[in-house]
């Protein structure tokens, strides 16, 4: 049977190195393996995007990326947003408008957000809804998701 | 997570995933954006002993233009396809199937190449290169070939491309002047593929008169397929809406729509022909 594999990338600005089965995707390695469990598990098949992570520059779903594929990458995670002064502009306005109840896919959203205001700092309330299908929340009916990042854009 | 292990490979030179390919045969998958593959995986619907990554090869993702035509390399993702100004500028058609797949999420990772071999029935991209009459590059460990568009297809999930080959490129044939194209797509609203998909270019002469016309139709069956009576009513005929009107209602001649819990067989033939109608409109509209 195959063994596990050596791989070596950049998470949230730190070199990491990490031994992993060609079978875990970048989801579990992260979760189970460098016990960053901010990122979340919805679907597992890449259509709830609250494993969101932002790998390279690009929003992508950690659950549908291997492990392995990670090697010399550069990737972002939920927990690379807080600054020396707290938490990120998001972070912020998600709490300050409710934007969350079960929170289950408040990471994803933040990371799609991020990649979002990273691209294009002024969004417009239709680029955020259009930006954020590819997450689902069960919970909060959306519109409050909305507003935060729209309130997170304006403070930042 | 995934049921089985297998033994992961990230080649650096397309000769040496040649040599895995031949070396593993049947037991080994290419893996390139993994958003057909690892699902499928997932759900124990593949359990390649082998995997070959092809994402470490240099060279096979680009969008280039030379003596008119276009070439895609097989690696390229919809999301650079999506936001290439060539394409916009050359063929639209191409920037917005690219547009309609999935998420953001999606387009960020999945490949052109891809999507062509995986040849779900829904999939965008295979109406696409059929009504551009791309021709697809394949390398196996005895040379290149190349397949057209629609030989390419052969049934649901199925190609005509060896589990031994690779596809490296598309290749779309230069678009004659006065030629316009679109994609329209009805999304099935839970996953975002395909209920209908239709990808339409006509080409007309000075005079108004369709010169060249094809149509892809994904979505309907078990595979994309050229709507031939259609285009067949339209050639050599001055293209007006009552033409167009008329000629769309041939969109599923011959074809089995198929049924399932989004859309009824009839519903099916019927979006493919308002579709029809509407992506022939559009693309009328474009000719310049
Ligand atoms: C949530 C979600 C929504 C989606 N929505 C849509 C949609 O709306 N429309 C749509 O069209 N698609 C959709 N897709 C599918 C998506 O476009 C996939 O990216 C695409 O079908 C496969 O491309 P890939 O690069 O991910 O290929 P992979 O998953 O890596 O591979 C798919 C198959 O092709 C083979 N393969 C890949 N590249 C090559 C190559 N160069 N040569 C030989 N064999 C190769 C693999 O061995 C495998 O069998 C969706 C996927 C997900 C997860
Ligand atoms: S868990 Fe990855 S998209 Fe849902
Ligand atoms: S807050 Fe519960 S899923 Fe979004």
């Amino acid at each position: 049977m195959p063994g596990r594999v050596h791989v070596i990338a950049i998470i949230n600005g730190e070199k990491r190195e990490f031994l992993c089965e060609p079978l875990q995707t970048l989801l579990e390695v992260l979760r189970d393996e460098l016990k960053l469990t901010g990122t979340k598990e919805g679907c597992s098949n890449g259509n709830c995007g609250a494993c969101s992570v932002v790998l390279d520059g690009l929003l992508v779903d950690s659950c549908l990326v291997l492990g392995v594929e990670v090697e010399g990458r550069s990737l972002v995670t939920i927990e690379g947003l807080m600054g020396s002064d707290g938490l990120h502009p998001l972070q912020k306005a998600f709490l300050e408008n409710a934007a969350l109840q079960c929170g289950i896919c408040t990471p994803g959203f933040i990371m799609a957000a991020k990649a979002l205001l990273d691209k294009k700092p002024r969004a417009t309330e239709a680029e955020v809804r259009q930006w954020c299908a590819g997450n689902l929340c069960r919970c909060t009916g959306y519109d409050k998701i909305v507003r935060a990042i729209l309130a997170a854009e304006k403070s930042m | 997570m995934i049921p089985s292990n297998f033994e992961y490979f990230a080649p650096k030179s397309v000769p040496e995933a040649l040599s895995l390919l031949n070396k593993y045969q049947e037991d080994v998958k290419v893996l390139a954006g993994g958003h057909s593959l690892l699902p499928q995986m997932k759900l124990r619907l593949a359990a390649p002993k082998y995997v070959v990554d092809i994402g470490r090869i240099p060279g096979l993702a680009y969008i280039k233009e030379a003596d008119g035509k276009i070439s895609i390399g097989a690696l390229t993702t919809h999301y650079a396809l999506e936001s290439s100004a060539l394409l916009k500028q050359k063929c639209p058609l191409l920037s917005e199937t690219a547009a309609a797949i999935g998420d953001v999420q999606v387009r960020n990772r999945g490949t052109i190449g891809g999507s062509l071999v995986h040849a779900d029935p829904a999939a965008d991209w295979p109406a696409a290169v059929l009504a551009l009459n791309a021709e697809l590059k394949v390398i196996g460990k005895s040379g290149e070939r190349t397949i057209k568009a629609e030989d390419f297809f052969v049934e649901m999930m199925t190609t005509a491309i060896q589990p031994t080959e690779l596809l490296t490129e598309i290749r779309i044939p230069q678009l004659p002047a006065r030629t316009g194209s679109t994609y329209l797509k009805m999304h099935q609203k839970a996953s975002g593929f395909a209920i209908v998909g239709v990808a339409a270019r006509v080409t007309l002469d000075a005079n108004q008169v369709c010169q060249e016309v094809s149509i892809g139709i994904t979505g309907v069956t078990s595979k994309a397929y050229r709507a031939k009576s259609v285009e067949a009513e339209l050639r050599g005929k001055k293209l007006d809406s009552a033409a167009i009107k008329q000629a769309a209602q041939k969109a599923t001649d011959g074809i089995e729509a198929l049924a399932d819990l989004h859309a009824s067989s009839e519903y099916r033939s019927h979006l493919s022909r308002v579709y029809t109608r509407r992506a022939l409109e559009a693309a009328l509209s474009r000719v310049k």
